[in-house]
């Protein structure tokens, strides 16, 4: 029965909500081509984006039209940009992550079953939080696919692109299943093989400085992420947890509070008022930190997967056209299908010549982001620390100037 | 001369007993066989009528002592170390009532401090030995400043003692920090690490904060066995502790309980004000043990989350050091620092959480108890008082029987036995109508020592709140510049 209040699908976006959310990425958007999500429904186990573009591009039959989009029909899109070989020398901007509700789901399924052991002030309190939480969760997943998209909208290329335009302007269902299980054990092993060729391609060293270095940078950076994305993740349930702890505190303070028999009632109900305070500050801390901190390590996470996939693909590249050479070489001392030979080689050539021209703007180009991305959060964590800090001190030190008095 | 510990300050010779009208307080001899209690040297200020014969008090009061526990018995031995009598005085008088007690407050000038912890022994012999300092102006105490050693049975012991003297007169003997298997076995085993150190220090504080709290009452203040335990530079060793911990004492005196639950007339609660504070201390047990629970639970999570914190820490300077971008990369690496060290202000708070707020409340658990404990007693004390009613009723019966039956011998002993049990009743009430008074007494003392404990424990929690985030306040305000300065 939890569910059901959830799942009735009210508008959870409030207005100051609407617009670009953009959270993590410094984007600049032009008037030729906006997108963003305005809406979004959380059913039972899908979430329906309502993807809204603003364009005066001549592709499209309108200058403004909204369609509804589950998770999938992203993925899709991505993959299709992944696939397609003229996109190879671009990093494809990451696929937003499944939306998982399913721990906050069993959050609330617990408090449902152990509402006979709280009272009712408890219950409500709790189920508050866990509501909050789940809202929480739903903003994020948003945020997160609407990044995405913009993304590729800001992307000069990626931007033209037929499949997005389907995606933006198809008022229909797209129809794109999921994978099935063959196309999922196809993925599974592409990526063994990509793995190992990897090691492979990461071996040969590359003639070029620049994509020496990003490779080797990368590499490390990638794993680095990941490590400080974790450890973030950890630390801010920490956090959480505490915040939980004093909330209980509050509520025992209280209850103190009215049953003491001498001065300290007032005391105890003046504290737990404290606590009640504070521990919603210590939350929003919490909160604002996995923002502006975890968030941003994951993103980035995700990003530097993309623009390693961006090596790989020039690094096979390098390697077809090596091996082209050496074809080549071989046919012209055979002097057998030498045209073809060539052929192919100048096709290997021009591949990947093209890609490394790209990619080496795109590289540059995701250093810049990254940069302006990192200094953004820093800056605005530093400012919300502070501000919840001095929040705090205000109010620690204006109760205990009334303890103090009291005595 | 007698052989109580005020040696200098008493002339009297007495076999065993003495008393030293000064104080008055009944001093007990350290011979196993203490008999008689002079009548005559009994305190002018006591309490209601003394019963003129002192064989009978005694009588009373062992009889008092052999409570149906046979856990009783090993603390009260005889045997190699008689360091406690096996009879209790029935009365102590309450010399001080309540003004006295505020001009007490007042002169209280004492000082205890345990520290020094000292390993002795080696493997599961081993124990930890304490230094207890008392620095006092008191003239009870023979000299204003003494150390001596004692390791954790000795505190149990004196524990023991004192909880069998006035327990059951309705004093509240604040309870012995708890034995831990666990704890000292890692201690014994030699183990160096973080948690024995924490272990040792945090038994250390519960010592000092039991010693405190047992001078603080003013009865125990001056009992021979207090002056003993801080003054004697040789303490005979306590015998079977492995019978006594805080809570076994607790609950062999709480046999109180079992047997007001076996009464079969149910007290009939004259006087509200038990029954109403009866209640309060019961809820007041239920929350402080959830808040305890609480407390306990966020310096776990405060220790976590200095521990994530650390970690991150680390991580993030690995990342900032991997990062290319010159500027973003000392950016990263000042984040790295600011958050090793909230790391190490999380610890501190932690540390702030447990020994401030979190052993305050397991104390005040602790000592609730006790107090519960008070309030069977005086159940228990009714119940003996109807009991002899009851006694004393039959006796009556039985008399008028034998008149009628004119048995000339028995039924001058029926007399004599009816002489006696009102005599018994008489003592019954008297007694009933002491601990009543005590705990009235008691309660109200305990409140007040409550509400200062409570006040003072908080607001030097909330200061260490507001120190944390003056901190962080500082650490943030260092960083924003560095984090603005990426371009």
């Amino acid at each position: 029965m939890m569910q059901e209040g959830l799942d009735d699908g009210p508008d959870f976006l409030s207005e100051e909500d609407r617009g670009p959310r953009a959270v993590n990425v410094d984007l600049q958007t032009d008037a030729t081509l906006q997108v963003d999500i305005s809406d979004a429904l959380s059913e039972r186990d899908k979430v329906k984006f309502t993807v809204h573009t603003k364009s005066t591009l001549p592709n499209f039959k309108q200058n403004e039209f909204s369609v509804v989009r589950q998770h999938e029909e992203f993925i899709w899109l991505h993959d299709s940009f992944v696939e397609n070989e003229e996109y190879a020398g671009y990093i494809i901007p990451p696929a937003p992550p499944k939306p998982d509700f399913d721990a906050s789901r069993e959050k609330l399924q617990k408090l449902g079953e152990g509402e006979g052991s709280m009272t009712k002030e408890e219950f409500t309190k709790m189920k508050q939080e866990l509501e909050a939480e789940y809202l929480a969760i739903f903003k994020k997943t948003v945020a997160m696919h609407e990044v995405f998209l913009c993304r590729v909208a800001a992307h000069p290329v990626l931007r033209k692109d037929l499949n997005f335009h389907v995606f933006l302007e198809y008022n229909q269902d797209l129809s794109v299943r999921g994978k099935n299980k063959k196309e999922k054990l196809e993925d599974f092993f592409k990526n063994v093989v990509k793995s190992a060729d990897g090691v492979l391609v990461a071996g040969v060293k590359d003639v070029d400085d620049f994509f020496e270095h990003e490779k080797t940078f990368l590499l490390e950076y990638h794993n680095r992420v990941k490590d400080s994305s974790a450890k973030s993740d950890r630390m801010i349930r920490s956090h959480k947890s505490a915040a939980d702890d004093i909330n209980r505190i509050a509520s025992t303070l209280y209850t103190l509070g009215t049953q003491d028999s001498t001065d300290l009632c007032k005391f105890f109900l003046k504290v737990s008022e404290l606590f009640e305070k504070t521990r919603k500050i210590e939350a929003r801390v919490a909160a604002d930190e996995d923002l502006k901190l975890a968030d941003l390590l994951k993103y980035y996470l995700r990003e530097s997967q993309a623009a390693k996939d961006l090596l790989y693909r020039r690094g096979r590249a390098l390697v077809d056209y090596e091996n082209a050479n050496k074809a080549l070489d071989k046919a012209r001392a055979k002097n057998k299908d030498v045209l073809q030979a060539e052929t192919t080689q100048q096709v290997c050539c021009q591949k990947f010549e093209k890609i490394s021209e790209s990619a080496k703007q795109e590289l540059i180009d995701f250093k810049t982001r990254r940069v302006a991305a990192f200094r953004k959060n820093l800056v605005e964590l530093a400012e919300l620390e502070l501000k919840h800090a001095k929040g705090n001190l205000q109010l620690l030190q204006s109760c205990l100037g009334v303890l103090k008095g009291d005595t | 001369v007698c052989a109580c510990v005020r040696e200098s300050v008493c002339e009297r010779e007495r076999e065993s007993v003495c008393e030293c009208v000064r104080e008055g307080v009944l001093f007990l001899s350290q011979s196993p066989e203490a008999a008689c209690l002079s009548a005559e040297d009994i305190s002018p200020s006591s309490n209601g009528p003394r019963d003129d014969d002192p064989d009978d008090l005694f009588a009373e009061a062992t009889e008092e002592v052999s409570l149906d526990s046979p856990e009783r018995q090993p603390i009260l031995s005889d045997g190699p170390s008689p360091a406690i009598t096996p009879v209790t005085p029935v009365m102590i008088s309450p010399r001080v009532d309540d003004e006295d007690e505020e001009e007490n407050r007042d002169t209280f000038d004492i000082q205890i401090s345990v520290s020094d912890p000292e390993k002795v022994g080696d493997g599961m012999n081993a124990y930890m030995v304490y230094k207890v300092t008392t620095k006092t102006s008191l003239s009870i105490f023979s000299r204003d400043e003494v150390c001596v050693k004692r390791r954790f049975s000795d505190f149990l012991g004196l524990y023991s003692k004192l909880a069998s003297k006035y327990m059951h007169m309705g004093y509240i003997v604040p309870p012995a920090p708890e034995k831990s298997i666990v704890g000292m076995t890692k201690v014994k085993v030699g183990k160096e690490d973080l948690s024995s150190v924490e272990f040792v220090e945090k038994r250390r504080s519960a010592l000092e904060r039991y010693l405190l709290r047992t001078v603080k009452h003013p009865a125990l203040l001056k009992d021979p066995d207090v002056l003993q335990f801080l003054e004697s530079s040789e303490l005979p060793r306590a015998v079977s502790t492995q019978a006594l911990s805080g809570a076994g004492i607790l609950r062999m005196v709480n046999k109180a309980a079992d047997a007001v639950n076996k009464m079969t007339i149910k007290m009939n609660e004259s006087d509200a004000w038990f029954e109403e504070k009866q209640q309060q201390f019961e809820n007041l047990d239920v929350q402080l043990r959830k808040l305890h629970a609480s407390v306990e639970s966020l310096v776990c999570h405060r220790k976590e989350l200095s521990v994530n914190t650390a970690s991150f820490a680390k991580s993030a300077a690995m990342l900032g050091n991997s990062e290319d971008h010159t500027a973003l990369s000392r950016a990263l690496s000042q984040l790295a620092e600011v958050e090793e060290k909230i790391d190490q202000l999380h610890q501190d708070q932690s540390y702030a959480d447990f020994y401030l707020i979190s052993e305050l409340l397991g104390d005040y658990v602790r000592l609730i108890t006790a107090v519960k404990g008070v309030f069977d007693q005086r159940m228990k004390a009714w119940a003996k008082w109807q009991d002899a009613q009851v006694m004393l009723q039959r006796k009556r019966e039985a008399e008028a029987k034998l008149q009628y039956a004119n048995k000339p011998d028995k039924l001058q002993q029926a007399t004599d036995e009816i002489r006696e049990w009102e005599g018994k009743v008489q003592q019954g009430e008297r007694d009933f109508e002491q601990i009543s008074k005590n705990i009235r007494r008691e309660v109200g003392r305990f409140e007040k020592d409550r509400v200062k404990d409570f006040r003072v424990v908080i607001i030097k929690y909330l200061e260490s709140l507001v120190h944390t985030q003056q901190q962080l306040i500082k650490y943030w305000e260092a960083f924003l510049p560095e984090a603005k300065a990426i371009a």
